[in-house]
């Protein structure tokens, strides 16, 4: 339900009221649909699991029409453009962290989320913001990993400092 | 009085040198992320979830609660020499007190804020540890009927009540809802919409949501605005002391401040943010200087901050008591103690004195060691404004992925860090309050259960929710508070309510 209501919002209130009414629809149904799926195990309560779906789905459709109805109502609004080229960075970052974790382990890819997130605020010099990156995210991990407890996917930087 | 030695005996759990390391920690670390332009208290708790994983139960919630009570008093220097306010909370503190810092008063200001905020610190933890036995004797009688209805409650005072929009608020608080409902059923063991994705079983973590909306989402936010030169920091002009008429002006204020931020926040009544609203208007009324109003009264700093900070205190009477969260904070928190396996509420008065009663002795601690941070030691915190945007959120990225790491390395968490850090940033934008979001997620299985099992003690029959005169009274309120906003925006006195909007706790 995000992705749709996340790609097309922003410069006018008036048609993201539409966009956003739809996507409540979307959910909406999904949960009703989900709730009438489920078996019905209701015992003593008279309501059983699939209730809760099927009310918060409703809610949702009934928002998703006060939606239509308030975007009928109000005109648009100039709405500040946005520069979705940061948010691509940040994105980007996010999701190239993700793919890289595994393989390349926590510090290198946390390094590359970290010089793209400075490039979305601004900031290009690369071969300044990848090198603290990477040291940022090499303390970090020794911090965590070694005096935390917490287990970051190691790869071959963090088993060549720390060993396997 | 049984608060008295229970107290006691809190206090000699708290002296233990481990525990007053991890207060320190938690006040240290909760000061210095707090005063972070654009991190509030909430992120700031969900961000550090992780440092306390491998520690032990008492250490980590006294850490935990050094964290909420430092970020309350962080955010109140980032309001005041920064303009931008660093928690939610401390909105109205940047009206008086950014002009005060202007004004050259910068040190007054931070004075006042901090040794405010102690007071209200103080005498609120010491009002949760007075009124926590009687609400646990209270809560005992309580069915699952009277829990739902203060779910009800909570429900909209965070979403409905407040804000500019009851449409916007409910709609945050449905989303909420909605993604609550993933992952097993609690009482019939039933999955729903996990869609045979294994990793949603568990249900969608409270903390890898409130990192995404808060940490991703703000990050995106940011990033979007096209223009965006940095705030000036105002330099602390002066020294960080009062003068004896900032003393005699400040301190009505700070225990009127308290008086009202307590109850507010130890009822679910909203957040810090309504509490310091309410507290500002009260002095504004109340001065012998309404001239000197939006141009640096002290007043407006002094109040406003006690408020919040008493609330904050506040919202831990229900948490601990009833184990119902009614900020985001507090339902960060709650996360927190269902991580070791705790779960707040009367019971744990009974089984765990020790870890209850050392937590609350700890925050008296605490607010000690911050008043220390927070005067003779502010300049050190200033300096963290001076770190420019991009390293400043390129680091909170990586420590909010951290978290989400830590716990669960899967690639669906992660992905659901992004998905919603999209949606928050969306919320944003299109100005949605974020806090019901979180809020729904962690009460809305907790309301439903308490739901379904009133309903199967009374066999189906529905009348059984307002069959007690408190459960009919909790509803009755609840229904006032849904109604009355949306009739006064109906009339065009919603303004009031837009200013109160809060978006973190």
């Amino acid at each position: 339900m995000s992705a749709s209501r996340q790609n097309n919002n922003g410069r006018r209130p008036f048609g993201a009221a539409f966009i956003i009414a739809l996507g409540l629809a979307a959910l909406g149904a999904l949960l009703i649909w989900q709730g009438f799926a489920l078996p019905d195990k209701s015992g003593y309560a008279g309501i059983g699991s699939g209730a809760a779906p099927k009310a918060i789905g409703t809610v949702l459709i009934l928002l998703a029409l006060g939606h239509v109805y308030s975007g009928l109502k109000s005109t648009a609004l100039p709405h500040p453009h946005q520069n979705w080229g940061a948010i691509g960075w940040i994105v980007g970052g996010l999701l190239l962290q993700l793919v890289l974790l595994k393989p390349l382990g926590f510090t290198i890819a946390s390094a590359l989320l970290f010089a793209c997130t400075a490039r979305a605020m601004g900031y290009k010099k690369f071969q300044v913001s990848l090198p603290a990156g990477l040291i940022l995210a090499f303390v970090v991990y020794g911090v965590f990993d070694g005096l935390l407890k917490l287990n970051l996917p190691a790869s071959v930087l963090e088993h060549l400092v720390f060993g396997g | 009085m049984e608060s008295f030695g229970f107290l006691m005996q809190g206090l000699s759990t708290a002296m233990d040198p481990a525990l007053l390391f991890y207060a320190l920690m938690g006040v240290t670390l909760g000061t210095m992320v707090g005063v972070l332009p654009g991190i509030g208290p909430a992120l700031t708790v969900a961000l550090l979830l992780p440092v306390t994983y491998g520690l032990d139960p008492a250490g980590s919630l006294i850490m935990f609660a050094g964290i909420y009570y430092g970020g309350m008093y962080g955010g109140s220097t980032t309001s005041i020499l920064l303009n931008t306010p660093g928690e939610s909370a401390s909105i109205v503190t940047a009206i008086e007190g950014n002009k005060m810092a202007r004004a050259g008063r910068g040190g007054p200001a931070l004075a006042t804020a901090a040794i405010g905020s102690f007071v209200a610190g103080l005498l609120a933890t010491l009002a949760l540890a007075f009124i926590a036995p009687t609400i646990v004797k209270l809560a005992l009688v309580f069915g699952p009927r009277e829990y739902f209805a203060l779910m009800v409650l909570a429900f909209v005072t965070v979403s409905a009540a407040f804000g500019d929009s009851a449409m916007k608020g409910l709609t945050s608080l449905f989303v909420g809802l909605a993604l609550a409902l993933v992952g097993i059923d609690g009482l019939t063991g039933q999955t729903r919409l996990a869609f045979g994705v294994p990793q949603l079983l568990d249900g969608i973590e409270v903390t890898t949501m409130a990192v995404a909306m808060f940490a991703v989402g703000e990050a995106l936010f940011v990033a979007a605005r096209i223009e965006g030169a940095d705030e000036k920091v105002h330099a602390i002009s002066g020294a960080v002391r009062m003068t004896t008429t900032d003393w005699k002006r400040s301190w009505k204020a700070w225990l009127r401040g308290t008086a009202i931020g307590f109850p507010i926040g130890a009822m679910p009544a909203g957040g810090a943010d309504i509490a310091s609203f309410l507290s500002y208007g009260t002095e504004k009324r109340l001065s012998n200087h309404p001239e000197e109003f939006g141009h640096g009264a002290i007043e407006g700093v002094a109040g406003p901050e006690a408020a919040n900070n008493a609330a904050a205190a506040g919202t831990l009477v229900p948490l601990l008591t009833l184990g119902l969260p009614t900020t985001a904070t507090a339902a960060i928190m709650l996360a927190g103690f269902q991580q070791f396996g705790l779960q707040p509420g009367p019971l744990l008065f009974a089984t765990a004195p020790k870890l209850v009663w050392g937590l609350i002795a700890s925050l008296l601690i605490a607010n000690v060691m911050l008043l220390i941070l927070n005067l003779p030691l502010i300049r050190i915190w200033v300096k963290l404004l001076t770190i420019p945007r991009h390293w400043l959120y390129a680091g909170i990225l990586l420590f909010a992925t951290l978290g989400t790491i830590g716990v669960n390395p899967s690639p669906v968490e992660l992905v659901q860090l992004t998905i919603f850090g999209l949606l928050g940033f969306g919320m944003r934008l299109l100005n949605y309050p974020i806090a019901p979001v979180v809020v729904g997620l962690i009460l809305g299985p907790m309301a439903e259960q308490q739901l379904r099992r009133a309903l199967a003690i009374a066999q189906g029959d529905w009348t059984t929710l307002v069959s007690t005169p408190l459960s009919a009274t909790l509803l009755g309120i609840a229904a006032l508070a849904l109604i009355v906003p949306m009739l006064m925006r109906a009339r065009g006195k919603g303004a009031v309510l837009a200013q109160i909007a809060g978006d973190e706790d």
